[in-house]
């Protein structure tokens, strides 16, 4: 995961690691399921060393053994702010996929379409188990609106395999 | 139970012709299909492939040129007009695109209709209809107009209207076609807590949402099967990872 993502989540308040697992499990729903608390803890380390948070003690009471919270430093709030004027995108890998189904036909090492169906196939599986992680979400629940993203993107692809699947039997069909 | 009583559908040789010399179209070419009790059973495949006419033959609302095709294990190709009347009034439950409700009924109404015109006394059916709007989660809407409700409870009430005389089948043509993501996500709560109860669903659609949550996925081009799938297995890599969120 991004560093930037960690600091942004401490920019609310002053926290406890655990605090901020809890805040990005919130977000995650079942996504977050997957990160380990580890690697919580090295990022804030690396971004301790980094100088853009810093470790603070929590005054708290006399019987419980003092606590550390994390804080953004000023240089750290500097990096949220520009952080959240960026933009960024995840760049999807199509011409890898592309590049097998020209290659596959042109050498005549395998049908273009039977890569497709498989593919497909693997794409519908994914479908198959973000709408049930999303249909067990609260409505309204953030990890809900993260997984409608994901259901978005698998339907695009599939709706691109499609559009291979038509290119290549008319390409067949015409010889 | 032998297998025939496990199979609630079955065609043969399946055939419907339109027109006839050059201008012939075979919209359902020569399909075979078996159908498993409880099946939840997807039919995929662009505009014009067949895939409507298919259901229509299916539920008895149209009759195939040729083949033979078998519904709860009675041969239904060669049925009256009065028979296949009786047949979709008792033994399958449509869901359309567009809902297809009586706009100047009520929500409850329209679920009860059904169920008087199959025979039912007006208490009973009424009664029908409140147990099925419960059951789609609409009781506190039973009395709105269509007009006030939004797509996905239409197409809520309309699926309650559709099991009002118990159908072991329910035949649906593009159910979530006119439906944004969320009202899509509500249908296919409904149709997963349906399958849940035992109910056969074939669904012939464009939405690869509703293709991901069937037993059995069908590919058909041309009026034929091309390709049929069961989505078992896992996947590789895991949702963090289509999260974006792998290490």
């Amino acid at each position: 995961m991004q560093q930037e993502v960690v600091l942004a989540m401490l920019a609310k308040e002053p926290s406890q690691g655990f605090q901020l697992r809890a805040r990005l499990d919130r977000a995650l729903g079942p996504l977050g399921e997957a990160m380990n608390d580890g690697q919580i803890y090295v990022t804030l380390r690396r971004l301790e060393k980094a100088g853009l948070v810093a470790r603070e003690g929590l005054a708290c009471s006399p019987d419980r053994p003092e606590r550390k919270v994390y804080v953004l430093t000023p240089a750290g709030e500097e990096r949220v702010a520009e952080w959240l004027r960026e933009v960024s995108w995840p760049k999807p890998d199509l011409a890898e996929f592309h590049l097998k189904l020209i290659a596959a036909a042109a050498a005549g090492l395998a049908d273009p379409i039977g890569i497709v169906d498989m593919q497909r196939r693997e794409l519908l599986r994914r479908l198959r188990d973000v709408q049930r992680a999303q249909m067990a979400e609260p409505d309204q629940s953030d990890a809900g609106l993260l997984l409608e993203g994901i259901v978005l993107r698998l339907q695009a692809d599939l709706r691109w395999l499609e559009a291979c699947e038509r290119n290549w039997s008319d390409r067949r069909n015409k010889g | 139970m032998n297998e025939r009583e496990n199979v609630i559908v079955s065609a043969r040789g399946l055939r419907k012709e339109y027109g006839s010399g050059e201008s012939l179209v075979r919209a359902v070419d020569e399909v075979e299909l078996e159908v498993g009790r409880g099946e939840t059973l997807a039919v995929m495949g662009p505009s014009g492939c067949g895939k409507s006419t298919l259901l229509h033959l299916l539920g008895g609302l149209d009759r195939p040129t040729a083949g033979e095709l078998w519904l709860n294990g009675r041969r239904i190709d060669g049925l009256s007009e009065r028979e296949l009347a009786q047949l979709r009034r008792h033994e399958v439950g449509f869901v359309f695109q567009a809902y297809h409700l009586m706009d100047e009924l009520t929500a409850r109404e329209n679920v009860e209709l059904p169920a008087l015109l199959a025979g039912r006394t007006p208490r009973g059916s009424r009664r029908r209809a409140e147990e099925l709007l419960e059951q789609v989660g609409l009781a506190d809407r039973a009395e709105h107009l269509p007009s006030g409700l939004s797509g996905g409870q239409r197409q809520r009430v309309a699926i309650a209207r559709a099991l009002a005389n118990e159908p072991q089948l329910v035949l649906a043509d593009e159910p979530t076609g006119n439906l944004d993501s969320a009202a899509t996500l509500e249908v296919l709560r409904l149709f997963e807590t349906l399958h849940a109860t035992g109910l056969t669903l074939l669904v012939v659609t464009h939405d690869e949402r509703i293709a991901a949550t069937a037993d059995r996925l069908i590919s058909m081009r041309d009026g034929a099967f091309v390709d049929e799938t069961r989505l078992t297995g896992g996947t590789i890599g895991t949702l963090a990872d289509l999260a974006g969120l792998g290490s």
